[in-house]
């Protein structure tokens, strides 16, 4: 197998500039020197794909992925370094770019496919098979500004894949449209695949990238920190999110090796001097080495209290998701555990799970409540306090258990 | 991005299907040199048209005149000026309204070709920044377009030269395709200049609308190429009237389509005027080709600016 996507010590640097000064006026009271900050979007990036695989590129938000894909695709010129790409390009960073909405269809196919490079003649070659995959049928002659964004979606998809590349860049672009035409672009590189295409794949969902990749390689602040195939790099990608790296993590997290944690903005809730304090909380991983849970597996929460005056109080625990959905929430109440007397110094052990969980990085947070009245008197939350790494190739949020039995058909 | 020779699959339509033995090599680097830079451009001329049809259609599309509103510009143009300069000033040129327009149309064709390229990277950074290929094609696409409307006002110079029955000077018109050739080669490097210019600089298109109004002035469209360049010629400063680039290729187009080196004036007067230089083709033929020299070697230079300052195009959009 040869190697169809080379990078070779990639950098890239972009110059942030306090401000725009695009004037002539603003340069000449600069003295051509404009106030900039430099930022390096990636940093020796070596990276190698071989002919026929699809590869991942996946890491937070500002990580460089789609940097490196645009720098693949030429559309930005590294700072230093090489990339080397055999074969025909095509590259899907945004669908229907360069389409002009006075033009019609048809017009629009010629400049789009043009532009990606495609002679005239073999445009006249492949126009039936573009239309025909848009589904767009008569209104092809229509002016593009009349079309809905699903039509011009598929548009762009259908010119960008009869390309014929032999090598395609794709960046989120399948994230766009309805269910149906993602199954129908999901078909397409499918057969693009089974057609030995190779493919480099951009993308923020996880899932994706496992149903569809080979491998993958993880950034993390314009680094490659890892790679390897998917699933492992997806574990990697965990790691990274665990350690609250990456730009849509705050800084400020707690260090998540002393699980334990001072919320301060819970504590601005608190009421002044409660009757029960929750003074620490730990999670216990089933193999507290591994640093992960794997689906199905118990993970032991500890959660020690002081009390001063006798208090009867509910326990309660909240799962969350990395982007903020709640997958779980119950009192003890709730749970048919009831409510518990406090006075002094203790410690609850809540056993959670076997959890369902399939994949992902989840925040825990415990409350106490007061008995009656049901007034939250204190509460402890662990940002993305455990991550569970899925080792099948089963997609989706929860680990369920499926078995399926062929019924002979007399 | 560039593509070595062999690859460009398109030409057999055999390549396609056994797609693997594709050699094409793509290197993305951080500088290309100049030779791959052209044929990467050359690569990509199917685009060039797609992109000049595109300037064309969408220019007069909903308009109901469409394409004779860039007609009638310079009909208006060609009107106001005869009034003004043969009637009220009585500049005593004969047939003005031939004279006018055969120099008018190729200052017209710069002109546009200038004052468009200078936005043209600016004003399509959504491809800029969303699609691959050489950028230097949008300046030439604005040139090109250009070229395009010029063809259809040519029209109306035909229009006017059935009306005033002024047959055009057969022994130069051979010199009229060389002429714009002169000129094409030389608006296209400056319009590839300030395309690329013009993203750092975003008052460069305010600065390239100020200087052409001078250059029109410079350039002997209104008054004729002689009452400036005998003045000038007595102070021995003749070749600073020539480094004027366009000042051939539009005195090439009034001796071939307006013909009259030195008539009688159409005033009072009735004294002989000079209006074009007496020399033979030979005279225009040596300084189109200079022209076409100074502007090829202008236009690699423009292609290698274009080169060094196209890395952080997508930055500054």
């Amino acid at each position: 197998m040869s190697v169809a996507v080379q990078v070779e010590d990639v950098s890239k640097r972009f110059r942030l500039y306090k401000e725009k000064m695009t004037s002539l006026k603003e340069r000449v009271i600069h003295f051509g020197k404009v106030p900039f900050e430099e930022f390096w979007a990636l940093s020796d990036i070596n990276i190698e794909v071989q002919e026929g695989e699809t590869l991942g590129l996946i890491g937070h938000n500002g990580s460089g992925k789609s940097t490196l894909l645009k720098c693949i695709a030429g559309i930005l010129l590294p700072t230093s370094g090489e990339i080397k790409v055999r074969g025909r390009v095509a590259a899907m960073l945004e669908l229907g770019a360069g389409f002009h909405p006075e033009l019609s269809g048809r017009d629009n196919i010629y400049l789009n496919a043009s532009l990606l490079g495609m002679p005239k003649k073999e445009i006249d070659r492949r126009f039936d098979d573009i239309v025909d995959f848009s589904e767009l049928g008569g209104f092809i002659e229509n002016q593009v500004k009349f079309y809905s964004s699903g039509m011009y979606t598929r548009l762009g998809f259908a010119v960008a894949v009869n390309m014929d590349p032999d090598v395609l860049l794709i960046d989120e672009v399948l994230a766009v449209g309805d269910e149906n035409f993602q199954r129908k672009c999901l078909d397409k590189v499918n057969s693009f695949q089974k057609e030995g295409r190779t493919i480099v794949f951009v993308s923020h969902s996880v899932d994706l990238v496992r149903a569809v990749c080979d491998r993958a390689y993880v950034l993390d602040h314009s680094k490659v920190v890892g790679g390897g195939p998917t699933a492992e790099a997806i574990g990697i990608l965990r790691d990274y999110q665990l350690k609250g790296s990456g730009l849509n993590h705050d800084p400020n997290l707690p260090e998540l090796i002393d699980l334990t944690t001072d919320d301060s903005a819970g504590l601005a809730q608190k009421q002044q001097n409660p009757p029960a304090l929750i003074t620490s909380m730990s999670l216990l991983l089933p193999d507290p080495s591994r640093g992960y849970a794997a689906p199905n597996e118990v993970i032991s929460l500890d959660l020690r209290y002081e009390c001063t005056t006798p208090q009867e109080v509910l326990v309660g625990v909240e799962i969350t998701d990395v982007r903020g959905e709640l997958v779980f929430s119950a009192t003890s109440e709730d749970l048919g555990f009831g409510s518990y007397s406090l006075y002094g110094q203790g410690e609850f052990v809540v056993k959670l799970g076997p959890m369902p969980l399939l994949d992902g990085v989840f925040s825990l947070a415990a409350s106490l409540y007061q008995v009656p009245g049901g007034a939250r008197i204190d509460w402890r939350s662990i940002e993305q306090a455990f991550k569970i790494v899925n080792p099948t190739k089963c997609n989706g949020m929860v680990a369920l258990p499926v078995s399926i039995l062929q019924e002979s058909g007399s | 991005m560039l593509s070595e020779q062999g690859g460009f699959e398109a030409e057999d339509g055999t390549a396609i299907s056994k797609r693997r033995t594709s050699g094409q090599l793509t290197v993305v680097k951080p500088k290309m040199s100049l030779s791959r830079r052209v044929t990467n451009t050359y690569k990509y001329r199917d685009l060039l048209f797609s992109l000049i049809g595109k300037e064309i259609s969408v220019k007069y599309k909903n308009s109901a005149l469409g394409i004779l509103w860039s007609m009638l510009n310079p009909a208006m143009y060609i009107l106001i000026y005869f009034l003004v300069f043969q009637k009220v000033l009585k500049n005593g040129v004969p047939d003005y309204a031939i004279f006018l327009p055969s120099g008018l149309l190729v200052w017209n064709l710069f002109q546009t070709s200038i004052s468009s390229a200078t936005t043209a990277v600016v004003d399509n950074a959504g491809l800029v920044k969303k699609v691959s290929f050489p950028r230097e094609i949008l300046a030439l696409a604005s040139v090109g377009a250009a070229f395009v409307f010029f063809l259809f006002q040519a029209i109306v110079l035909v229009i006017f030269m059935i009306i005033f029955r002024v047959l055009p000077t057969w022994g130069y018109l051979w010199l009229v395709p060389i002429a714009m050739i002169a000129l094409l080669v030389f608006a296209s490097a400056l319009a590839v200049f300030l395309s690329a210019v013009n993203v750092y600089l975003r008052d460069t298109r305010h600065l390239v609308e100020v200087l052409l109004v001078a250059w029109f002035w410079g350039t002997p469209v209104v008054y004729p190429y002689m009452e400036l360049a005998v003045p000038i010629n007595k102070l021995g400063l003749l070749w600073v009237y020539l480094l004027n680039p366009v000042v051939t290729p539009v005195v090439t187009f009034q001796r071939a389509l307006y013909g009259k080196v030195s008539p009688l004036s159409s005033n009072a007067a009735h004294v002989i005027i000079k209006i074009l230089p007496t020399a033979g083709p030979g005279w225009y033929l040596t300084h189109l080709l200079i022209t076409i020299v100074v502007g090829l070697v202008l236009f690699v230079g423009a292609l290698y600016v274009f080169g060094r300052l196209e890395g952080n195009f997508v930055e500054e959009l």
